[in-house]
């Protein structure tokens, strides 16, 4: 009784969790009529590639993959690198400076990016950089940096002090402190903060609708965005649904790769307080 | 420690403070002086000095007060069912069962996705007339015939409610699980000893011990929930009639839509402050709490 009680849980939460995405990987594989027919049609028959085939060769979406890859990459590599050099010297640090830091770069990540929008927006043009990658990499690294600090910090202050304190004596500076023995010993968490900040950049939009207003500079978030037909009665649902499939797609594998690694990292600062 | 080591530390963190500053803490001041600037398009923008008066147009802008109406309440029921929806999805997860790592993977997906595209797909399923909301609706016999979800204002709201639980329950429900783990199994044990039923374990012994987990996903998902563009820009792009608009998509619109660049920061700074008053009330309460 009570097992089928929890049998019908872990049902209900996973069709839950599921279904909204698997629902449009189905409607990606349908024809058209069987897209639009009602009653509704749940399993495509026969299943076709054809929305994806005309999405790919309508938009330039091959662009905007590489275009998120490209710039989630390099936002989350120039996080992590910021935040690790700040992660290491708060880690050897303790009290007021180590706590106000920690709490300022948590109020930093609290501001609605609405309020930095137009600001940013100003800058961004002010240097050319509407439409090219830089224009979103430095705003997302600076966005992230706060989580990036957190998890990284929290990695470092498991090390013993003493580490630290005998790699000093042996003559390595700050930086090598950090890069040398901090980072290896640390290195599962640096590569939680990297995913996190990952996802975090792929997923964002405001930013990437507002700075990239041309088509083949788009992420596939502000690309998707583009994707509508010619009016708006004429909504492409199979090609939309064939985009949907194709950006979350490398999220779900980063998911079922990372797991366990994605779920510490967002619940370390958490519970930790 | 001595000053060398100090010096060490600052230099540190110098790369961090300047990327933090030029891309968070100087548009935070220009934004501040835009919202209290008249501000001119001549091929750049030139600013004048406007004094109060956005604020004052703010005070009588009943759109404003609107859009401050739906993301409190946008926020309101969001981070209550997600609340409630993650406390249980915890509770499961919490328990030994064969494919536990896999569902642990499963819940968390909502979670990764990205809002704008996820967004795209709730349009699909509450189109009005081939979602497939309605047709399982119609199937079940909880309706008659089909409902336009997105263009009435009561069901839009509360479809972007949902489609933000969707995504937003996996962060709660991972946070109150690691909280699970960290209570001690002989607790639990000795609360069945002196004869306690499971629902009272769950509400005297369980609850009380998460509390703080729970208040830290509560404040962190309510001020994104308050921050809500991406579903709400995709989903209804505000509509119908300005019932889903929120404060974000509000200052968007003056920003990019009508060019008002000085009383969009005004839209923006006003919401952001209005914001802060319960935050604070609701982290002095917390605090509070925890002394006692």
């Amino acid at each position: 009784m009570r097992r089928a009680a929890l049998m019908l849980a872990v049902a209900l939460v996973a069709g839950w969790s599921l279904g909204p995405a698997a629902w449009q990987a189905l409607t990606a594989l349908k024809p058209d009529d069987q897209i639009t027919r009602v009653p509704t049609v749940y399993l495509p028959d026969p299943p076709t590639t054809r929305h994806f085939e005309t999405l790919w060769a309508r938009k330039p979406f091959g662009a905007y993959l590489a275009n998120s890859v490209v710039i989630s990459g390099a936002a989350a590599l120039l996080a992590v690198v910021v935040g690790l050099l700040a992660a290491g010297a708060l880690a050897r640090t303790t009290g007021a400076l180590r706590d106000r830091t920690l709490l300022g770069l948590l109020l930093l990540a609290l501001f609605p990016p609405i309020l930095l929008l137009f600001p940013l927006y100003e800058g961004v043009r002010a240097l050319g950089w509407i439409n090219h990658p830089l224009g979103l990499i430095l705003p997302y690294a600076a966005l992230n940096l706060p989580l990036a600090v957190w998890i990284l910090e929290s990695g470092f202050r498991q090390i013993p002090r003493e580490v630290d304190e005998a790699a000093r004596l042996d003559g390595l500076g700050p930086l090598a402190r950090v890069f040398r023995v901090q980072l290896p010993l640390a290195a599962p968490t640096v590569v939680t903060a990297g995913i996190l900040v990952f996802i975090f950049c792929w997923n964002e939009f405001m930013l990437a609708l507002t700075f990239m207003t041309r088509d083949a500079g788009k992420t596939v978030t502000a690309g998707i965005a583009s994707v509508g037909g010619a009016s708006i009665y004429e909504i492409p649902w199979g090609q939309l649904s064939a985009a949907i499939v194709l950006a979350t797609a490398p999220l779900v594998l980063l998911v079922l790769v990372f797991q366990g690694r994605i779920t510490s990292g967002l619940t370390r600062g958490a519970v930790k307080g | 420690m001595n000053d060398t080591g100090h010096r060490e530390r600052v230099l540190l963190l110098l790369p961090a403070l300047l990327l933090a500053g030029l891309v968070v803490g100087l548009p935070v001041l220009r934004v501040l002086q835009l919202s209290f600037s008249r501000v001119e398009l001549d091929g750049g923008i030139s600013t004048s000095w406007a004094g109060l008066d956005p604020y004052v147009r703010l005070w009588q802008d009943g759109r404003f007060w609107t859009a401050l109406r739906n993301t409190a309440v946008f926020t309101g029921a969001s981070v209550l069912l997600e609340t409630a929806l993650g406390v249980g999805v915890a509770l499961v997860l919490h328990q030994r069962f064969r494919g536990r790592g896999m569902l642990r993977a499963v819940v968390l997906l909502p979670w990764a996705l990205p809002t704008a595209v996820m967004a795209l797909a709730w349009a699909w399923i509450f189109n009005d007339a081939f979602g497939v909301a309605n047709d399982l609706l119609g199937r079940l016999g909880f309706i008659e015939r089909p409902v336009a979800w997105l263009g009435e204002p009561g069901t839009a709201m509360a479809a972007i409610v949902l489609a933000d639980v969707w995504k937003t329950t996996p962060f709660v429900a991972l946070v109150v699980l690691a909280g699970l783990q960290g209570i001690p199994e002989s607790l639990l044990e000795a609360a069945r000893v002196d004869g306690l039923g499971a629902w009272q374990r769950f509400w005297y012994v369980v609850l009380p011990l998460l509390a703080p987990a729970l208040v830290v996903a509560v404040v962190f998902r309510a001020v994104q929930a308050y921050g809500a563009f991406d579903l709400v820009y995709v989903m209804t792009g505000g509509g119908p009639g300005g019932s889903t608009e929120t404060v974000s998509l509000y200052a968007y619109q003056h920003y990019f839509r009508y060019l008002d660049f000085g009383y969009g920061s005004a839209v923006a700074t006003a919401g952001v402050v209005l914001a802060l008053l319960p935050l604070l009330v609701v982290l002095r309460w917390a605090r509070a709490r925890e002394v006692r």
